[in-house]
């Protein structure tokens, strides 16, 4: 009973913000849902496998860059940035993302094939805690810099921008906003239960145990690195898939997402909504971008200072996060658990 | 003491909640506009300044009597220095606050991730930085310079300078790419040699490589598209490596005076650079601008080619919308081509058929004072030209572009 009160509710509150949100508030809460699909993929990786990566940017830029050059093409054969870089004619990896397919299975393998390439020398030779979120701020920054750099096939620090539209309609366009709003709600459920899922099964039993006591599981005989590799690339791929609905939301991708502060962001997201907790990184996500989007709004230049006395404040009152103290409160693991 | 702090978070929260209130409240005599520039991040350094002339130039005109007997009302926005934040907060600005114009951007970046909202919703941007061309879209008023206006003619003195071999360097982002590759083209034609082409990312402090890369080069010109900061390591290294004028002459595109401050008067002494208004210049209305400026924001502040720029866009726009005799976006822009204005840098207009703003050209070199003398000024206005034909073959017809 408990139960179906609570979806009724879930239902309810998916169909509110279509019917009282003005399209322009309807986008902006597409895109704060983007970024819980982000903070459950760090999640993931930080909250239950102890690994704390400072360079997710990385991952959710290529997965935006990838639709983002589908929706590039679609608008132009030649891309402008080219032409005014001298690009006569479309570098030979640009040509597949014209199709759909293409790009769509680009948006996982991208942030995969760059997890795997970082993951499986890193974990095999032992790199842990620090060390490994040193390296993976590094990353980033390569990454930004090499993007920065190949003006000519990648927009250099404008990024890729000017899309005419998705599906057929223009970008803005009402019932686009309101159709990516649902996609990007099914897919944060999807997220949402696949990883819950996988934190069930014995995989999920097993990288728990990695962030409790590595060493004891390695004597007990688990290759642990092989864990962590796959951990990592599941938390590229959802943060890839994030990129993607992304960039049809806000209509322009640029490295200005790769830098170290949007991947610390991710992590403050992840350490107010609660670590460890299933709801937390999607609550941590959405209660802080509203906080930084009333602040800006209220007070465009003193709004940092609230940003930072906002975070102290969190931290000090609520060190497990929101969800996390929450969950510690009876009545709310009542509501929640039946 | 939880509590207290608890108290404190709520309590900034209701303030800011009610500040919110307070702007969205429309009042039936007062038209909206909105400002867009960083005020947070690497750009508020610079942008915040561009806001402030705008801001200046709003109350001037509000204290005037308004525009068509209304108070222009400004809604400042912060774009953080961060592209995706430009986008959202001009579509906020546009479908929130109903703005009818907005005045902002610095970075080529941020106006192009602005662009498309501006061009679907055919609202009016009002540009006030030089930037690398290669754009005409209907919905932006450039009150910068092009490259015609700027960069091309530079290059044309260096070369009557005497000038034969010329070194480029540049921060590694789109203007100095795009612009030094006009400048190459611009030099090909003419015949002269590039020695060398160098970039450094934005931030960068340590140029030995490169100034040993120009000291080897022999060049005897150098022209500068460093952004900001890194301008202090590449000028004491130049000094140090005895590359100095009249030997190797260098020509800067983003040095204003509010960047020579921050860099230091004694490494910049004797620098040439570019620009289509000194705070030095002479003149009635230069006077008066700079007056009002400093009883504003302080006796120390000086004021430079962004900030002149912002200050006679919002002048612009109100002549257009007298002209139009209505604020709508779509018929300010069908009104505005033509308008003229008595900037401090002299009389501005907008060409219609680029919607670019003709202006000055001088060359400036740095004093010890902090301040330009001008060594060249344009005899006459120079209209735009966005697509300079030597950089390009075809025209780069954006979506919107004036065709």
């Amino acid at each position: 009973m408990k139960q179906k009160i609570i979806y009724a509710i879930l239902i309810i509150a998916i169909i509110l913000p279509v019917l009282l949100l003005s399209d322009f508030r309807l986008s902006i809460l597409s895109k704060f849902l983007v970024f819980s699909i982000v903070a459950i993929s760090v999640n993931l990786l930080w909250g239950y496998t102890g690994i704390l990566s400072l360079g997710h940017g990385a991952y959710f830029a290529l997965g935006g860059y990838a639709m983002a050059m589908y929706l590039k093409l679609q608008s132009q054969p030649l891309p402008d940035f080219m032409e005014w870089s001298g690009i006569e004619t479309l570098p030979w990896f640009w040509k597949p993302f014209q199709y759909v397919p293409f790009a769509l299975v680009m948006v996982v393998v991208l942030p995969v094939a760059l997890a795997l390439l970082v993951g499986i020398p890193l974990f095999k030779s032992g790199t842990k805690g620090v060390y490994f979120t040193i390296i993976s701020q590094a990353i980033t920054l390569i990454m930004s810099i090499l993007f920065i750099g190949q003006q000519g096939f990648t927009g250099g620090s404008n990024g890729i921008t000017g899309f005419k539209g998705v599906l057929g309609y223009a970008l803005g366009d009402p019932t686009l906003t309101k159709i990516l709003y649902g996609l990007v709600v099914i897919v944060l459920i999807g997220i949402y239960f696949i990883s819950k899922f996988m934190l069930n099964t014995h995989g999920g039993t097993i990288i728990q145990a990695i962030r409790d006591r590595e060493t004891r599981l390695r004597f007990l005989g688990y290759k642990t690195h092989t864990f962590k590799v796959i951990t990592l690339a599941t938390s590229a791929a959802i943060c890839g898939i994030a990129g993607a609905l992304f960039v049809p939301i806000v209509g322009i991708i640029s490295p200005s997402i790769m830098s170290v502060l949007m991947s610390t962001e991710f992590v403050i997201w992840v350490a107010i909504g609660g670590r460890a907790t299933l709801l937390g990184p999607i609550v941590g996500a959405l209660t802080i971008n509203y906080a930084k989007t009333i602040f800006s709004e209220s007070l465009p230049e003193y709004w940092w200072y609230f940003y930072g006395f906002l975070f102290i404040t969190a931290t000090l009152i609520i060190p497990k996060g929101i969800v996390g103290s929450l969950l510690k409160k009876k009545w709310f693991k009542n509501v929640l658990l039946k | 003491m939880k509590n207290v702090i608890l108290t404190f978070a709520l309590l900034a929260l209701v303030f800011s909640c009610k500040e919110k209130k307070e702007t969205s409240n429309s009042n039936e005599d007062t038209i909206k506009v909105g400002v867009l520039h960083s005020l947070s991040g690497t750009m508020a350094i610079s942008e915040t300044d561009c806001k402030n002339a705008t801001i200046l130039a709003i109350e001037e005109i509000n204290a005037a009597g308004g525009v068509l007997g209304k108070q222009i009302e400004p809604i400042i926005e912060d774009g953080a220095s961060d592209w995706p934040t430009f986008t959202e907060k001009a579509t906020k600005l546009i479908d929130q606050n109903k703005v009818k114009s907005v005045f902002g951007c610095w970075t080529s970046s941020s106006r192009k991730a602005v662009l498309p909202v501006f061009e679907s919703k055919n609202n009016l941007l009002f540009y006030p930085v030089q930037y690398e061309g290669m754009e005409a879209s209907k919905n932006v008023i450039y009150t910068g310079a092009a490259p015609n206006q700027q960069i091309l003619p530079a290059v044309e003195y260096m070369i009557k300078a005497g000038k034969k071999k010329f070194f480029l360097v540049g921060s590694d982002y789109v203007f100095p790419r795009t612009a030094n590759k006009i400048i190459k083209a611009k030099l090909k034609l003419d015949g002269y040699d590039i020695v060398g082409e160098e970039y450094a990312p934005l931030g960068h402090t340590d140029f030995t490589s490169i100034v040993q890369k120009i000291k080897s080069s022999g060049a005897d010109a150098v022209l500068n598209t460093i952004n900001g900061d890194s301008n202090i390591g590449f000028f004491k290294q130049m000094k140090s490596s005895g590359l100095s004028s009249p030997a190797v002459t260098c020509m800067s595109f983003s040095i204003a005076e509010v960047e020579l401050k921050g860099i230091g008067v004694d490494i910049m002494k004797d620098q040439l650079t570019a620009w289509n208004y000194f705070m030095s210049m002479k003149s009635e209305a230069n006077e008066k601008f700079i007056k009002a400026y400093q009883a504003k924001y302080g006796a120390d502040k000086v004021t430079d080619d962004p900030i002149e720029a912002a200050y006679f866009g919002v002048y612009l726009w109100a002549e257009a919308v007298k002209k139009a005799n209505s604020f709508e976006p779509a018929d300010v822009q069908k009104a505005i081509g033509g308008v003229s204005f008595d900037a401090p840098e002299g009389t501005v207009s907008i060409d219609p058929k680029t919607n670019h703003t003709i202006k000055n050209f001088m060359i400036g070199k740095a004093n010890e004072h902090g301040q330009f003398d001008i060594m060249y000024q344009s005899p006459v206005m120079i209209k735009a030209d966005p697509f300079p034909s030597i950089a390009t073959d075809k025209r780069v017809i954006a979506p919107g572009n004036i065709q």
